[in-house]
């Protein structure tokens, strides 16, 4: 099962967190966050701390998951945009490349319509990480060399000691 | 499918709670989020109808601790076990590293959890797994109940492949944190066998 881990080091880390960070400023959003489509946080900005941004991962990862489902019973694949309206502040949540959700928490210091084109902007940003990490992973060999050796070093008494 | 941070130092997986409906999935999520350090857990969200059955599901993060400096984190998800929630079931278990398998030990449940179990090696294959190869703990719950079935009955039925089990009363959190245990384990050690 774990041969699918999404494994990410420093270079990809620090790149998506800077195109999370720019999109953040530039749609005036409130906090951004990034999500795997298992529910997994992989990134964050903006006022993200003032946020459970573990349990919005996994509740935008249901959203996307439910409404791929009802996608799926009127013949499309999925649907890349979702939007909730608050009363005082509201989501947007896109689909980049199938595969990461980009959830950004905006209020009335923007709009519905600057958060779409630059949710739409960083999308095709985040996309060509996530093909380049991809592409390093299956080309560089030194990289699982070292997931290799970090994984083997860990011990059944490690794994005991965790559980007291 | 594992999530491995070289920059945070975090490794997290997930497990996912499985079984009929009404065989205490959500009570052994309740328990463990009842009996686990603030700092060692997240919120427990709950998706759930008025009369608190699981509608969607359940989640809980944990957080374990250190090895060899990485932070160790467990996202629990419970499924909703009625019949009719087939599809929500199917979308939970995407992505999932190991799963608790939570049966009714009431004899009367035990058609439930024949299905419940058999729902569970289609949805896996369906999204590329094999049963026999992910991390499974099976967990025999309500064993504090008058009509249970024999351990034997309940193995011969429902663990087929002699896989670690374990007897249980979530209510009252006997079991529970066995299993939790046992599947983390079997979670951890399949990530080092994978690289």
């Amino acid at each position: 099962m774990s041969s699918f881990s999404l494994v990410m080091h420093d270079a990809e880390f620090e790149r998506i967190g800077s195109a999370l960070t720019e999109l953040c400023t530039s749609s005036r959003a409130f906090a951004v966050f990034l999500v795997d489509k298992n529910g997994q946080l992989i990134g964050t900005a903006g006022e993200s701390a003032r946020i459970d941004g573990t349990g919005l991962a996994s509740l935008a990862a249901g959203t996307v998951a439910a409404t791929g489902g009802m996608a799926g019973l009127i013949g499309e694949d999925e649907f890349s945009v979702l939007s909730h309206e608050g009363k005082r502040k509201s989501i947007h949540i896109t689909i980049v490349d199938s595969r990461v959700i980009l959830v950004i928490i905006f209020d009335d210091r923007s709009s519905l319509g600057l958060v779409r084109l630059r949710a739409r902007q960083a999308s095709g940003k985040l996309a060509r990480v996530f093909r380049e990490l991809d592409l390093k992973v299956e080309e560089s060999a030194n990289e699982d060399q070292m997931n290799e050796a970090f994984f083997s070093e860990i011990t059944d008494e490690d794994i005991d000691r965790l559980f007291g | 499918m594992s999530f491995i941070n070289f920059t945070t130092r975090e490794i997290s997986c997930k497990i996912v709670y499985y079984g009929p409906g009404l065989s205490g999935k959500t009570t052994n999520l309740h328990w463990i989020y009842n009996h686990t350090e603030s700092d060692r857990k997240g919120k427990l969200i709950s998706l759930a109808t008025e009369t608190e059955r699981t509608l969607f599901f359940d989640f809980l993060p944990l957080a374990l601790g250190k090895i060899e400096g990485f932070g160790v984190r467990f996202h629990l998800y419970t499924v909703p076990g009625q019949v009719f929630y087939a599809a929500s079931r199917k979308l939970i278990l995407k992505g999932v590293d190991g799963i608790v398998f939570t049966a009714d030990s009431q004899i009367e449940r035990m058609e439930a959890n024949m299905e419940s179990m058999d729902d569970l090696r289609q949805n896996l294959e369906e999204h590329g797994y094999d049963i026999r190869n992910i991390p499974l703990t099976i967990q025999y719950n309500k064993r504090d109940l008058p009509n249970v079935a024999p351990l034997e009955e309940m193995n011969r039925h429902l663990n087929p492949m002699n896989g670690e089990w374990f007897e249980a009363v979530a209510f009252y959190g006997t079991g529970v944190y066995e299993t939790l245990k046992d599947v983390a384990k079997k979670v951890l050690k399949d990530l080092r066998k994978a690289r």
